[in-house]
C-alpha cells in the first residue's frame, strides 16, 4: 500500500463537486471543480445533486489531463464520505466507486473536515497547529490530542459562513457574498450593537443572523456589516484565545472556504501575537472545498491501510470530525 | 498601585494581589482585546464584569461561600473581592483520606445543587476554583457562569466537575463524583435524574472528551 504513488481525490459534500490528483511527495498536480450556484436561496439539496452527476466526468477528465496522467495511474480513489448533504454525498460516493471499479484501485472514504486540516498541515509544514476550520457548513476549533482531533469549540447551531453568506443574501448581495460584506464592512463608521452569543468554548450564530436581518430595514448596511463582522468575528476570536491558552499550541492554522477572509486573518494573527503563537493560512485555492485535499488525506489514511469495500463505503452525513482515529500521527 | 503582585493571567483577565481599604484583596481586571471593536470591546468587558460581581455575591444569598465584593469598578472593568487566604482543593486532595474527601464532596455536591436550584450555573467547575479555608469551601470565578434553570448548562456544570476529577485526581475519582451526587441530590431531588441523564448524553457526544475513550 506504501508504494501509492498518485491519489485522485472527489470532493462533494455541499455546493462544489472537486476532483483533484496529489502526489505522495504532497504535491497538487491538478485541482479542478464546478460549483452548484443557486438562482436564489441557499443550496437546494437535490439541484445540487443533479448539478455534481451532470458536471462529474467532464471535471474528473479535465484533473487528469492537467495532472498528465491516466486513470491507470492512480494509486487509490479518495472521496469525502461526511459529513455533508445526503444527495451530494451519495453522488460523490457512486462516483468515486464507479473509477475504483473501472481503475481497479482501492476505494478511501475520507472525512472532508480532516481533510482541510491536512491540507493544510501539507502547505503549511506545520506539524501540530491549533486549527480554526470555518466554513459555510463547519465552525470548529481544533486541536490534535491522544489519536484524534479534539474539539476545543464549535457552534451551537448555524456555521460562520452560513450566517455570513445569508446575511448578505438578504442585503441582495449576488454569490459570493462574504468578500461583498466585507467591503461594505471597510466602509462602516458607527458600531451597531448585536447579539454577542459565547457560552464556554462554544459559539452560537443564529441569533446574531436574525438580529442583523431585522435590523437591515433602518440601518446604514456599510454600519450593519461591520457589526455583523466584528462580532462573529470577535466570537470565533475569543474561543480561540481561549484554546489557544489552555492547548498551549505554538501555531495556529486558518482553513476552510472563510479563511479567505482578510480581515478574519489580521483578527486571528493579532490573537497570535498576543500569545507569541505563529499564523498560518491555507492558500486561497485550497481553502474552499477542492478534491486535493481529498485525495492529499486519501493518501494519509491509505498508507495506514485505510480502505473501504465498495459494499461498504457508506456516506456519513453526521461525521463528527473528532470521531476519526488518525494513526498517521504519532 | 504599589503594592500590586501578579498572581494570574488568564486568556480574558489579569489577577492581582494587593490591599484596598486596608483590606486583603483580589484584583480582577478584565484586559482590552486589540482585535475587538473599541465598542464591542468595552461593553463584554463591562457586562461580563457586572455579571460576574453579581454572581459572586448572589451566590452568598444562596448560602455559597464566595469571596465578598467590596468593589466594583465598571470603568477599569475591575471587581476587588475579597482574597481568600485558604488552599486551592486540589492541592489538598493527594493527602486527604476517604473520609474527608466523602464529606468534602459531599459538601461540594450541596452547594452546586444550591446554585443551581438558585438559578445560577458556574460555568468552570474545577478542584482550582475551589478555595479551602478552614475546612469551608469557597468557591472563585464566576467569569464563565451564568443565570439559568437551562438544563444543557446544568450538564455541563456537572460533567466538568466529572471531568476534573477523572483527569486530576483519577484514584479517588469514584469515591468523590459519588458524594458529589449524593450531595448534589440532597438539595435538587427530583431534578436530580434528569441532570444526570442529560450529563451521560454529553458524555457520549464525546464533545468534551479529553484523551479518554
Amino acid at each position: 500500500m506504501s508504494s501509492v504513488q498518485y491519489v485522485l481525490g472527489i470532493e462533494c459534500t455541499a455546493h462544489t463537486f472537486g476532483c483533484g490528483v496529489v502526489s505522495s511527495e504532497g504535491t497538487v498536480l491538478s485541482n479542478t471543480k464546478a460549483e452548484y450556484v443557486p438562482k436564489t436561496g441557499g443550496i437546494h439539496p437535490r439541484e445540487a445533486s443533479q448539478h455534481h452527476a451532470a458536471k462529474a466526468s467532464s471535471t474528473i477528465r479535465d484533473a487528469l489531463k492537467e495532472a498528465d496522467l491516466r486513470l491507470s495511474d492512480i494509486g487509490a480513489v479518495a472521496f469525502s464520505a461526511g459529513p455533508g448533504l445526503g444527495p451530494s454525498l451519495r453522488t460523490g460516493a457512486t462516483v468515486a466507486r464507479m473509477l475504483s471499479l473501472l481503475s481497479g484501485r482501492p476505494l478511501v472514504p475520507v472525512n472532508h473536515c480532516i481533510a482541510h486540516i491536512e491540507v493544510g498541515r501539507m502547505v503549511t509544514k506545520e506539524e501540530d497547529p491549533l486549527v480554526v476550520y470555518v466554513s459555510g457548513g463547519n465552525t470548529i476549533v481544533s486541536a490534535f490530542s491522544d489519536g484524534r482531533y479534539r474539539i476545543f469549540g464549535e457552534t451551537l447551531d448555524i456555521a460562520l459562513g452560513n450566517c455570513l453568506d445569508s446575511f448578505a443574501r438578504s442585503l441582495g448581495l449576488s454569490h459570493p457574498g462574504v468578500p461583498k460584506l466585507e467591503s461594505l464592512a471597510n466602509e462602516g463608521r458607527s458600531f451597531i450593537p448585536l447579539p454577542y452569543v459565547v457560552k464556554g468554548q462554544d459559539v452560537s450564530y443564529s441569533g446574531l443572523l436574525t438580529m442583523a436581518v431585522r435590523k437591515i430595514k433602518d440601518s446604514d448596511p456599510r454600519d450593519l456589516s461591520l457589526s455583523l463582522l466584528e462580532v462573529a468575528y470577535g466570537m470565533l476570536a475569543e474561543v480561540t484565545e481561549r484554546a489557544l491558552a489552555h492547548t498551549e499550541k505554538p501555531s495556529l492554522l486558518l482553513t476552510g472556504g472563510v479563511a479567505r477572509s482578510p480581515r478574519l486573518q489580521r483578527i486571528l494573527e493579532s490573537v497570535c501575537r498576543e500569545h507569541s503563537s505563529r499564523f498560518y493560512v491555507v492558500p486561497p485555492d485550497l481553502a474552499g472545498d477542492n478534491g486535493a485535499m481529498i485525495a492529499w488525506a486519501g493518501y494519509l489514511a491509505i498508507k495506514e491501510g485505510l480502505t473501504a469495500p465498495i459494499e461498504s463505503s457508506y456516506i456519513r452525513p453526521k461525521w463528527r470530525l473528532d470521531e476519526v482515529e488518525v494513526p498517521w500521527r504519532g | 498601585m504599589a503594592g500590586m503582585t501578579l498572581i494570574k493571567k488568564g486568556a480574558e483577565a489579569e489577577l492581582y494581589r494587593g490591599k484596598w481599604q486596608g483590606f486583603d484583596v483580589v484584583f480582577k481586571r478584565r484586559i482590552r482585546k486589540h482585535y475587538r471593536n473599541p465598542d464591542l470591546d468595552s461593553y463584554i468587558r463591562t457586562s461580563r464584569t457586572s455579571l460576574e460581581a453579581k454572581l459572586l455575591s448572589e451566590s452568598k444569598r444562596l448560602r455559597v461561600p464566595t469571596p465578598i465584593v467590596y468593589f466594583v469598578n465598571l470603568q477599569n472593568t475591575e471587581i476587588v473581592m475579597s482574597y481568600i487566604p485558604g488552599t486551592p482543593l486540589k492541592k489538598m486532595i493527594p493527602d486527604m483520606d476517604v473520609a474527608s474527601i466523602k464529606q468534602y464532596f459531599s459538601t461540594i455536591g450541596d452547594r452546586v445543587g444550591r446554585l443551581h436550584k438558585g438559578g445560577i450555573v458556574h460555568g468552570d467547575l474545577t478542584t482550582s476554583n475551589m478555595i479551602v479555608k478552614d475546612g469551608n469551601v469557597f468557591f472563585i470565578d464566576f467569569g464563565l457562569g451564568e443565570y439559568t434553570l437551562d438544563l444543557e448548562a446544568r450538564g455541563v456544570d456537572i460533567h466538568l466537575m466529572r471531568r476534573t476529577l477523572e483527569s486530576s485526581h483519577h484514584e479517588v475519582s469514584k469515591i468523590a463524583y459519588n458524594s458529589f451526587i449524593s450531595g448534589y441530590s440532597g438539595v435538587m431531588g427530583g431534578e436530580t435524574e434528569e441532570v444526570l441523564r442529560r450529563v451521560s448524553e454529553i458524555r457520549r457526544r464525546g464533545r468534551y472528551v479529553e484523551g479518554e475513550r
